[in-house]
């Protein structure tokens, strides 16, 4: 591999982690509120609103079963009214953050939903109200599980990212899908799925200790 | 049912209804018509079958379950029918402990019995010195820092009672909270609940499925079968004048009221012809449990008494004690007017051959 494609491979590494980092960021930022909403509004729970709860699952459903790369290209007009332009990271970062909106929301359901529900009736039993609840007691228990499911998502957003790439996003797999594949390059493809690979090695790692700092129930000890 | 309460009562339910729609539309019938007042400084214990009804009844008091007619209220304010941050406000009166504690996996010690004082609103420095005083009040100086799952089943219940405790509430439920404890920390954690009752004057309402707990700490009972209150009233009338089937079965686990098994498969219900043994269960309750009454029986009328089963124990603190004896059948209506006559209570349970 020739030296001067060392600062290529570099820039697209920072794009692909910006993209990542912003989608997951925004991402969170609305899937988070969405996941716990989801998980307390059926019927009889926390904040009760069997309908609205039934509108948003099935908006999450649909969202996701939309597959990424047809995503990116119908949404297209949104993305162009958001950032002015279809192509380059910034607008790469609106079919991300919108698929992992729903991706976010889904594991971060399932986490709160683990919580014991006995938790809830104590807390209840105390005068919490349901943002008390919601806040001191359900998120703060689902930690674990909501870490490991944002690793779950920033996985799966690397892996995203690099299919932006293929209409006009920027990063490692439009580096990857440029030269690698058109210009006959195996040795940028190759750097470039090292580069993914190391990536999710790491974020896997980290987001696994964070998870395990958060975990307070020691394994052997689950009696019940 | 009026929204009447009584004056005075920590707890008052009265006409008690619960009702729900069960599978296939059903209406499914929790607890029917249930009056009951609690004093204030009373351990009352609610005892029943799985399924009673008890657990419906004592969610009611902090309103996790509503009444679908009559009333609950506690300390005078109907807790049925508040709302909001009224619910709320009468919440903190009422601490709870749990069969399972209940506590926050991912907050220690320090921080599961800081909790309610959080969502009170209580500034952090009064937080700090209110849960370093219950630390110190449950026994658990020294484990401020540590998780629950780093403790045992009777520590954790203590952080449950400190727990419930912090915001100093009037009343304390407790919901089968020894239920999942070995008997050894069983009583330390019920002497612990006697002491809180003493020393606070906090009311206590527990439910539970063993008679030993109820004997061990409460002051007063009420026996709940198929959502219906069978029989209440202070213990010791209970211990010794149960009336209802259920009651008796759940005395005969703790009172040695077991008949030895040789027997009670012998047991007649009517005295057959010829020469029998009449079996008698005898009370001794109050100032005659420790006399010794068949010794006089034996000396002042010539009966000799078999003793086939028996206990002396305590309940809060009287003495209290059950024989199971046979006498001669010829005899017995003499000597049971003999044991009535001298204060105890008898009850013929059968005759043997």
């Amino acid at each position: 591999m020739s030296a001067n494609l060392l600062p290529l491979l570099w820039e697209a590494t920072l794009q692909t982690l910006y993209m990542v980092a912003a989608s997951t960021i925004l991402g969170t930022a609305v899937g988070l509120p969405l996941g716990v909403f989801l998980a307390t509004s059926q019927r009889g729970e926390l904040l009760s609103a069997p309908w609205l709860n039934k509108v948003l699952g099935l908006l999450v459903n649909a969202t996701r079963s939309v597959p990424f790369i047809i995503l990116v290209v119908a949404i297209i007009p949104l993305t162009r009214a958001i950032v002015g332009t279809s192509i380059g990271t910034n607008a790469a970062i609106v079919p991300l953050t919108l698929a992992a909106i729903p991706f976010i929301a889904r594991l971060v359901e399932n986490a709160i939903r683990e919580v014991d529900a006995g938790l809830i009736e104590a807390a209840r039993a105390m005068g919490a109200t349901p943002l008390q609840i919601i806040r001191k007691v359900l998120i703060r228990e689902a930690r674990p599980g909501i870490a490991l499911g944002l690793t779950l998502a920033v996985v799966s957003l690397i892996g995203y990212s690099a299919m932006v790439g293929a209409v006009g996003g920027e990063g490692l797999g439009d580096l990857g899908i440029r030269y690698g594949y058109q210009r006959f390059m195996p040795e940028v493809m190759a750097a470039v799925v090292v580069i993914l690979i190391v990536l999710v090695q790491l974020v896997q790692s980290v987001g696994e200790w964070i998870a395990a700092r958060f975990d307070k129930r020691a394994p052997r000890n689950r009696g019940r | 049912m009026t929204g009447n309460t009584i004056a005075g009562a920590a707890i008052s339910f009265s006409g008690v209804g619960k009702a729900f729609d069960g599978p296939g539309g059903a209406r499914v019938s929790a607890l029917q018509d249930v009056t009951l007042v609690i004093e204030p400084g009373a351990i009352c214990g609610i005892i029943g079958r799985s399924g009673a009804g008890k657990s419906t009844l004592l969610r009611m008091v902090n309103g996790l379950e509503r009444p679908t007619s009559g009333t609950v209220a506690v300390a005078g304010l109907d807790v049925g029918r508040a709302q909001g941050a009224e619910l709320r406000a009468i919440r903190r009166e009422v601490g709870m402990i749990f069969q399972h504690f209940n506590l926050l996996s991912s907050r220690t010690v320090a921080g599961n019995i800081a909790l309610p004082l959080e969502i009170a609103g209580t500034p952090p420095d009064q937080v700090r010195a209110r849960v370093a005083d219950l630390i110190a009040r449950v026994g658990l100086d020294g484990l401020a820092g540590r998780y629950p799952a780093e403790l045992s089943g009777g520590q954790k219940q203590r952080v449950g009672i400190a727990r419930a405790l912090a915001t100093q509430p009037r009343v304390l439920l407790s919901d089968e909270a020894t239920s999942a404890l070995d008997p050894e920390t069983t009583q330390t954690v019920l002497r612990l609940l006697a002491d809180i009752n003493r020393d606070l004057g906090l009311t206590i309402l527990l439910i539970t499925h063993e008679m030993a707990v109820l004997r061990d700490i409460a002051s007063h009972m009420a026996v709940i079968e198929g959502g219906r209150i069978v029989e209440s009233g202070p213990i010791y009338d209970i211990f010794t004048r149960p009336t209802h089937p259920t009651t008796r079965s759940f005395l005969g686990g703790v009172t040695g009221l077991t008949l030895p098994g040789f027997i009670a498969g012998r047991l007649l219900d009517h005295r057959p012809e010829g020469p029998s043994e009449e079996v008698v269960r005898v009370t001794f309750a109050g100032n005659h449990a420790t006399d010794p009454m068949l010794s006089k029986l034996a000396v002042e009328r010539g009966i000799a008494s078999n003793i086939l089963a028996g206990a002396i124990e305590e309940v809060g603190p009287h003495p209290f004690g059950n024989l199971l004896i046979s006498v001669d059948a010829a005899r017995g209506p003499e000597a049971r007017a003999y044991l009535e006559q001298h204060g105890l209570l008898t009850e013929v349970l059968g005759y043997v051959r």
